[in-house]
C-alpha cells in the first residue's frame, strides 16, 4: 500500500488513483447502488454459463472417458477448438444473440465447456484398473460400480478441474463485459475509462475483480480440503 | 563436557556424547532419544538394531549433522559435528538418487570440484564397483530397486568419504537382492575401508552385517544392549554361533519392546 | 472392446466430415447472408494468404505472446524459487500474491494504456501479467514439494545455496513447474487475443474483431479463429512435448 502511494506520487501523467481515492471510488459506487448491482450481474452470468457448462460437459465428458470409440472420434476437433481463445467467440456469440446477456452467457459457456469435457475424460481414464476390478470381485452391480467406485474416483480430479474452470470463466466474464453487455465489473473498468479517465473507479473495480476471484478460488479450495477428495491430492 | 582427548581419537572415529533429543509437537513434548552414549571405531561396521519409530533414524539424522541434538555432542575424529559434511555421507531409506540425473550423473554429483578427467576417471571407477557398467547413461526411471540403491551408494563413495551412515537402506527391496545387496555392501566395505553406521529393524540383516550390534529401546530410545558379532566374514548363518547371536538378540528386543 | 486398426484415423476423419457438413447444411438452410460457408471460411483464409496478412498477424501475435512470457520467465522463475526456499518471504508476499493473482489480467487493460499507451508495449505488458502469476506459484509450490531427502543430500555433498537452488531445488521442482509454463501459456494465448482486440492494430485478435467491425466479414472472422486454435494447439503440443523429456519425465510417473 505504501509502495503503491509512493510510486503514484512519483509517477508523471497524474492519471492513476492513490488507495486513498480508490476507496472514495468504491464508495461512492456503492451509494450509487452500482456496486452492488455489478456484482450481482457479473455473478449472475459466471454463475449460469458456468453450471450449464458443468451439466453438460461433465457426462459428456465421463462418456468419452469410457468409451474409446467416442474418445478417439472427438477428441481431436474438441483438442483443436479447446486453444481458440473464448473471446474469439465475441464476434461469433454477438451475430448469434446480438449484443447482451445471452451473448455474455455463451461465451462463459464455450470457455468452460472444453475445459470441463477434458478433465472429466481423463478423470474416467485415470481410474485404476485395480479399484474396477476389486469393485467387480465385490459383485457390484454396474450402477453400484458407477456409484461406488467411478464417482469417488474421479471427484478430486474433477473438483480440481471445476476450481481451474471457475478461474477462467472470471477471466473471461470481465472480458466479455468490456464488449458485449452494458453493465458488471468489466463494464464498470472500461467504462470508466472512457467515460473521463476515472481510474480511481477502474481500480476500485480491479479490486472487486481479484476480491471475487479470490473468494471464489478459497470456496473451491474448500471443496478440496474434503477428506473424501483429499487422498487425490496428498502426495503419497 | 570436555572433548576426547586427540590420543582416543585415533581408534575412535565417532563418540555420541550425553545424547539427549526433544520433539515439541502441538504443544507436547516427547522424548525421543534419553542419555545416548556410543563410540564407534575407526573402519568399524556397527548396526543400530530397533523397531520402526524408537527414535534410530533421528539419532542417525544427529549423527549425520542434519538435526541438532537438544543436549550432548557428537564428536568425529575429535571435532564437534556442527552440520553435514562430505567427508560422511548419508544413503537414505527412500530412494535418494536424484531422479532427474543420469547414473552418471548421479554419481559425479558430488565431484563438482575435481578437473574433469579425474571426474570422470573416479565416475568409470563406481559404476564398475558397484555393477552398473552399461546403465551409465540410464535414469533412476529406467532401473531396478536394487540398482537404485547401489547407485545411491557409488554416489556416496565417489566422493571418497570415511564415513558412510545408512537408513534402512535396503527395506524397499525384495528379500532375494537383499540378500545380495549386503554381501555387495560387504564387499565394497573391505575394500575401500569406511566406517559404517547403518541402521535398521531388521535383526537377521544385523547380525550378518555387522561388528557391533546396538539394541535400541522404545521410546524414549536409550541403549538397551551392544551386542558383539564375534564371526569373520563371510559368515554362515546357519552356524550355532550365529544362531545363538541371532536368539540372543531377539531376546533382547522381546524384553524391550514387548512384541 | 477391441479397436479395428483403421478405427483410429478413419473415426475423427468422418467427425471432421459431419462436423462440415452440419456446418454447410446449417448455413443453406437458415439462407443467412452473413455467416459464411466452410468453402468461404477457405476463401478467406487463402485471401490472407494472397494479401501477407496472415503471416504477418501471426508473427506479430506470436512475437508479442513471446516476448511477454519470456519476460514472465525471466522474473516468475528466481523471484519463485526465492519465495519456495525462505518460507518467511513468501508469507510475507503471500497476501499480495493472492490478491494480484485472481485479477483477470484484462481487468489491467486501462491501466496498462494509461502506463504504456496504446500499442505493442500494452499487450505485452498484459501477457507478461498474465503469465507471470501461473509461474510465480507453480514455481514457489514446486520448490516446497521437493522432498526434504534431496535437499539434505544436496546439502551433504557440500554445496552452496546458490549451487543447492541450481543444481538440486531448480531440477527437483522442474516437473512441477512445467505445467505452470504450459498452463501459463494457455492463458498468454488466450489473452493476447483479447488484448489484441482493444490495444493494438494487429495480430489475429486484432483480425478477429477489425474482420467483424470493418465489413461484416464473417468469413475472415472464422479463418482468423481456426487460425487462433491451430496455433494454440501447437503451443500446447510443444509443451506437452518438453513434459516428456527424460530429465522431467520422472515427475509425472506414478510409480
Amino acid at each position: 500500500m505504501l509502495a503503491w502511494d509512493i510510486l503514484i506520487r512519483w509517477s508523471p501523467g497524474g492519471l492513476l488513483p492513490r488507495p486513498w481515492e480508490v476507496v472514495q471510488g468504491l464508495t461512492e459506487l456503492a451509494q450509487k447502488g452500482l456496486l452492488f448491482k455489478y456484482i450481482v450481474a457479473s455473478l449472475f452470468r459466471v454463475t449460469w454459463g458456468y453450471v450449464a457448462a458443468a451439466v453438460l460437459a461433465i457426462p459428456f465428458g465421463l462418456m468419452l472417458g469410457w468409451h474409446r470409440r467416442g474418445e478417439l472420434a472427438l477428441n481431436p476437433l474438441i483438442q483443436i477448438l479447446r486453444p481458440i481463445s473464448p473471446l474469439a467467440w465475441i464476434p461469433i456469440s454477438i451475430l448469434w444473440f446480438g449484443v447482451g446477456d445471452v451473448a455474455a452467457l455463451f461465451l462463459i459457456f464455450m470457455a468452460s465447456f472444453l475445459p470441463l469435457t477434458v478433465t472429466a475424460m481423463n478423470a474416467v481414464k485415470n481410474i485404476l484398473p485395480t479399484h474396477l476390478n476389486a469393485g467387480r470381485n465385490f459383485g457390484l452391480s454396474p450402477a453400484q460400480i458407477v456409484l461406488k467406485v467411478i464417482y469417488p474416483s474421479v471427484m478430486p480430479q474433477l473438483i480440481a478441474g471445476l476450481r481451474i474452470t471457475l478461474g477462467i470463466a472470471w477471466l473471461v466474464v470481465v472480458a466479455a463485459e468490456m464488449i458485449a453487455v452494458n453493465s458488471g465489473l468489466g463494464f464498470l473498468i472500461i467504462d470508466a475509462r472512457n467515460a473521463g479517465n476515472r481510474y480511481d473507479l477502474v481500480v476500485a473495480g480491479m479490486v472487486m475483480i481479484g476480491l471475487i476471484g479470490l473468494v471464489l478460488d478459497l470456496g473451491m479450495r474448500r471443496l478440496e480440503k474434503l477428506k473424501s477428495l483429499r487422498w487425490g491430492y496428498a502426495s503419497e | 563436557m570436555t572433548p576426547p582427548s586427540r590420543t582416543t581419537a585415533r581408534e575412535t572415529k565417532l563418540r555420541v556424547q550425553g545424547v539427549n533429543k526433544v520433539f515439541t509437537r502441538d504443544g507436547k513434548s516427547v522424548n525421543v532419544l534419553e542419555d545416548i552414549d556410543l563410540e564407534i571405531r575407526d573402519g568399524e561396521f556397527v548396526c543400530l538394531l530397533g523397531p520402526s519409530g524408537c527414535g534410530k533414524s533421528t539419532l542417525l539424522n544427529i549423527v549425520a549433522g542434519f538435526t541438532p541434538p537438544t543436549s550432548g555432542q557428537v564428536y568425529i575424529d575429535g571435532e564437534p559435528v556442527t552440520g553435514p559434511d562430505p567427508r560422511r555421507i548419508f544413503v537414505f531409506q527412500e530412494r535418494g538418487v536424484f531422479p532427474w540425473l543420469t547414473v552418471e550423473g548421479n554419481i559425479g554429483f558430488g565431484l563438482f570440484r575435481l578437473p574433469p578427467k579425474e571426474k570422470a576417471r573416479r565416475i568409470a571407477h563406481y559404476v564398475k564397483l558397484v555393477g552398473l557398467s552399461g546403465f551409465e547413461q540410464a535414469y533412476p526411471a529406467e532401473l531396478s530397486g536394487g540398482m537404485k540403491q547401489r547407485l545411491e551408494v557409488a554416489r556416496a563413495l565417489a566422493v571418497n568419504p570415511d564415513m558412510l551412515f545408512l537408513d534402512e537402506p535396503f527395506g524397499a527391496l525384495d528379500s532375494i537382492t537383499r540378500l545380495l545387496m549386503r554381501s555387495e555392501l560387504l564387499r565394497i566395505w573391505e575394500a575401500e575401508k569406511k566406517t559404517i553406521l547403518f541402521v535398521t529393524h531388521d535383526i537377521e540383516e544385523s547380525v550378518q552385517l555387522a561388528d557391533r550390534v546396538v539394541v535400541m529401546s522404545a521410546r524414549p530410545a536409550k541403549i538397551q544392549r551392544v551386542v558383539e558379532i564375534d564371526i569373520p566374514h563371510p559368515r554362515d548363518i546357519s552356524s550355532p554361533r550365529y544362531l545363538k547371536l541371532r536368539d540372543g538378540i531377539f531376546e533382547e528386543i522381546g524384553l524391550a519392546h514387548k512384541v | 472392446m477391441q479397436l479395428r486398426r483403421w478405427e483410429p484415423t478413419v473415426l475423427p476423419l468422418l467427425t471432421a466430415l459431419a462436423v462440415l457438413a452440419v456446418w454447410e447444411i446449417g448455413v443453406r438452410v437458415s439462407g443467412t447472408k452473413v455467416f459464411p460457408s466452410p468453402a468461404e471460411v477457405g476463401r478467406g483464409l487463402e485471401e490472407l494468404l494472397r494479401k501477407g496478412l496472415l503471416w504477418r498477424y501471426t508473427a506479430d501475435s506470436l512475437l508479442r505472446v513471446g516476448s511477454g512470457y519470456l519476460l514472465a520467465i525471466l522474473v516468475g522463475i528466481p523471484l519463485g524459487l526465492a519465495l519456495g526456499w525462505y518460507p518467511l518471504a513468501a508469507r510475507a508476499a503471500n497476501p499480495l500474491i493472492q490478491m494480484l493473482r485472481p485479477i483477470s489480467p484484462l481487468a489491467w487493460i486501462p491501466v496498462a494504456i494509461v502506463l504504456f499507451g496504446v500499442g505493442n508495449e500494452s499487450a505485452v505488458f498484459l501477457i507478461f501479467l498474465a503469465s507471470f502469476f501461473p509461474i510465480l506459484v507453480s514455481t514457489m509450490t514446486g520448490v516446497r514439494g521437493v522432498p526434504p531427502m534431496f535437499r539434505l543430500a544436496g546439502a551433504n555433498f557440500g554445496l552452496s545455496i546458490a549451487a543447492l537452488l541450481r543444481r538440486v531445488v531448480f531440477p527437483a521442482a522442474l516437473p512441477h513447474m512445467i505445467v505452470g509454463l504450459r498452463i501459463a501459456l494457455g492463458i498468454a494465448w488466450l489473452v493476447v487475443v483479447a488484448a489484441e482486440m482493444i490495444a493494438v492494430d494487429s495480430g489475429l485478435g486484432y483480425l478477429v474483431i477489425d474482420s467483424r467491425n470493418a465489413g461484416k466479414r464473417y468469413d475472415l472472422v472464422i479463418a482468423g479463429m481456426i487460425l487462433i486454435g491451430l496455433i494454440g494447439l501447437g503451443l500446447d503440443i510443444g509443451m506437452r512435448r518438453l513434459e516428456r523429456l527424460k530429465s522431467v519425465r520422472w515427475g509425472f510417473l506414478n510409480d
